[in-house]
Parts: C-alpha cells; structure tokens; sequence
C-alpha cells in the first residue's frame, strides 16, 4: 500500500525508491490514562467512603441478680435528655438543682468535666469517680442517646448507665417547664 | 575531549507500565466493590466520634427507621437461607425451596411472619412498592425475640448491630434494647457515621 501511494503521489523530487515511511508504534495511550484513573477514582472513593462506624455498648443481663451497688450520691450526676436536643441535669440526687443544658462542646461536655474534676478532687481515687446516670425521656430520640453516649467517650467517662426515665423524672421536667416557661409566654 | 553531544530524548513518555498499573487497580477494585442491594428505607444514623469499624460478616442489622419500624438484616447469603428455614419451623410455616431463595438474596425485611409467604410470592419490583410494617416488637407480640434467636442460632460468631434514625424516638428504641435484653445479647454495635464538621 504504501508503494502504491508513493508511486500515485510522484510528487518526490528524488524520484527513485520512496522509502516506506516508518510508522511509529506509539499510541497516545493518554484518553485510555484517563479513563483508568477516573475509573479508579470513582472505585477507590465509593469503596472507602460507605463504611459505617460502629459504638459498641453493653447492657446488663436480664436476670441479673447481683447485688445493687451503693453510690455515694455526691459522685453521682443525673442527665434527663429531653425534647429538641436538650439536657436536663443535675448533680447528685436531689432535682431542685434542675439545669438545662445542651449537646454542644461548651454545654454538657464542659458541664461533665467540670462535675467530675468536682467530684476527682472531693474523692481523689479512681474508684470513685464520676457516675452518670443517663434517662432518656420518651420525647427524646436515637440522635440524642448517641451523642450523650459518644459525649461520655469523648470525656472519658467509664462509670454510666442508660436507664429508663421514671414517672418522677418526668413531673420534675414538667415542674421546670413551667416555671421557665411562665415568664417567656407572651 | 570531543562535545558530548547532549542526548535528545523523545517528549512521549511510556505510558505502558502506568496504565498496566491503573487497570489493575480499577480491576481490583471493581471486583472488591460490594454493591449492595437496595435497602427498603432510608435511614440518617447519627454522628459519632467513634472509630470502630463494623465487620463485614457475621452481622444482624437492625434497621430501625423514623417511624419506628425494625427491618433485619442478616450478611451471608446461607446464613439468610438457615434463618428462614429456622423461622418457618418455628412459626408452622413451609417454605418451598423458591421462597427461600427469595429471601436469601434479599435486603433488609420488615415483614411479620403470617405476612411473609405472601410477601415472598412477589417479584423483586413488587416487593419494593410494598410498605414494610415493621417486625413485630411489642410485648403482646414480640417476633423480634425469635428473629434475633434463631439467627443466633443458625450463627453463633453473630454480631448485632442496630441502625436507627438520627430521629427514631426513644421510646422505639427502648423495646429493641429491651428485647435484645431479653435475648441476652448484652453486647452490641450502634452504627454512626463518621462526624466531618469538628
């Protein structure tokens, strides 16, 4: 083929054997490049990015039949989790102290630090460190009891239990409601 | 000495050993790539600053959606199959072999089992258009207990995993927590995403 075209071209000015010219084996591989990496891309991305992280919790037996263990209530913070992400809490057992918090890095982790370097300096041992009891109430949701649980992680507390809100729980964030809430209503 | 002439090389590059490299990452990775099947709702799980990462095998899902409706899911295609069987001689139901199947190569269910062969005599497409109620997990009737029982069973190495909403109100959450309780398996996984903001 390459004959022919020389010899229909006769435009050479040498006019005897027209080398065929030698094509080069190259490719521009560059398109083909692209596309592996963009297919790469898109796999390297969508394999790592949907890996969902885990917590893992530990809930006490049904039947257990140990025996309850006594707190010093001076160690002890109660944390009610209510309605559009707030936090009630209190230290120790007695409600009156009622105050609202909430999830950020300055509401009820600060909070929680605060309590338990309280509560190191008053004990002084690692035994008897901080006890929190977390009650999440029925207007609360699974968003809430996450953070509170990965709020304990990020504060390094070891010593808490989920427990279910009692009705007196209850009357007490109703009581505290109302109060606040009197001076706000228009 | 002479000039040295400077070595003219050529401007094209080689490119063969790159894109021998890259194809057999993309080939690798495609042949890695799980798709997963559809799942029957969608679901937000809230952020966690946690770093574990769920194990791949060997794990029941509870998907617990906004409306409070409990979905399982268990991995392993076999696993699925024994879990079926399982249920139906529990429940007196048979399923024939097809069923099984159907099931096996499912996603997540949310079916209760007096529901589950008409639900499983659908096709795929039909399947999906229909508004799973969620697995029965009240007090009164509780056949969550026996899901989450006879696929411990069928697999002992099983994890349990809960997916709940960011919005799934505690109350809904509580019954699982209790049932699991009831079914001691008192160690368990909450699935999060990874929080990016802070």
């Amino acid at each position: 083929m390459g004959e022919i075209a020389a010899g229909g071209g006769g435009g050479h000015k040498k006019g005897g054997k027209v080398r065929s010219k030698k094509m080069s084996t190259r490719i521009d591989m560059t398109p083909m490049v692209d596309l592996a990496f963009l297919l790469l891309t898109f796999f390297v991305l969508t394999t790592t990015m949907n890996k969902p992280k885990t917590m893992e919790i530990r809930i006490p037996e049904k039947d257990d039949n140990s025996e309850p263990i006594d707190i010093n209530e001076r160690r002890v913070v109660t944390l009610l989790l209510g309605d559009n992400d707030k936090i009630y809490w209190y230290p120790g057992i007695n409600p009156a102290t009622l105050q609202e918090a909430n999830y950020s890095k300055s509401g009820i982790r600060k909070i929680l630090q605060e309590n338990e370097t309280k509560i190191n300096a008053l004990f002084g041992n690692k035994e008897q460190s901080m006890f929190v009891f977390i009650k999440p109430l029925d207007e609360s949701n699974y968003k809430n009891v996450v953070d509170i649980l990965d709020e304990m992680k990020v504060v390094d507390i070891t010593k808490y239990a989920l427990m279910e809100a009692t009705g007196q729980d209850k009357s007490i964030i109703q009581q505290y409601a109302s109060s606040m809430g009197a001076p706000n209503t228009p | 000495m002479g000039k040295v002439k400077p070595h003219r090389s050529s401007p094209t590059i080689d490119m063969t050993p790159m894109v021998d490299l890259a194809f057999l990452l993309v080939t690798f990775f495609m042949l890695t790539a799980k798709f997963r099947p559809e799942e029957p709702v969608q679901v937000t799980t809230p952020k966690s600053n946690s770093q574990i990462i769920i194990p791949e095998n060997d794990v029941l899902t509870l998907t617990l959606s906004k409306e409070g409706a409990v979905y399982i899911d268990v991995s392993g295609k076999s696993a699925r199959k024994q879990l079926i069987t399982n249920m139906g001689e529990k429940y007196g139901i048979s399923f024939t072999e097809e069923e099984k199947e159907k099931f096996a190569g499912g996603s997540s269910i949310a079916i209760p089992m007096g529901n589950m062969k008409q639900f499983l005599a659908l096709d795929l497409k039909a399947q999906k258009a229909v508004k799973q109620p969620g697995i029965p997990k009240d007090t009164a009737q509780n056949e969550l207990v026996d899901w989450i029982k006879q696929a411990r069973l069928s697999n002992t190495r099983l994890r349990v995993a809960i997916k709940g909403d960011e919005n799934t109100k505690f109350p809904e959450v509580n019954k699982v927590l209790k049932t699991l309780q009831e079914t001691n398996v008192t160690v368990f996984n909450l699935l999060t995403s990874p929080e990016n903001d802070k």
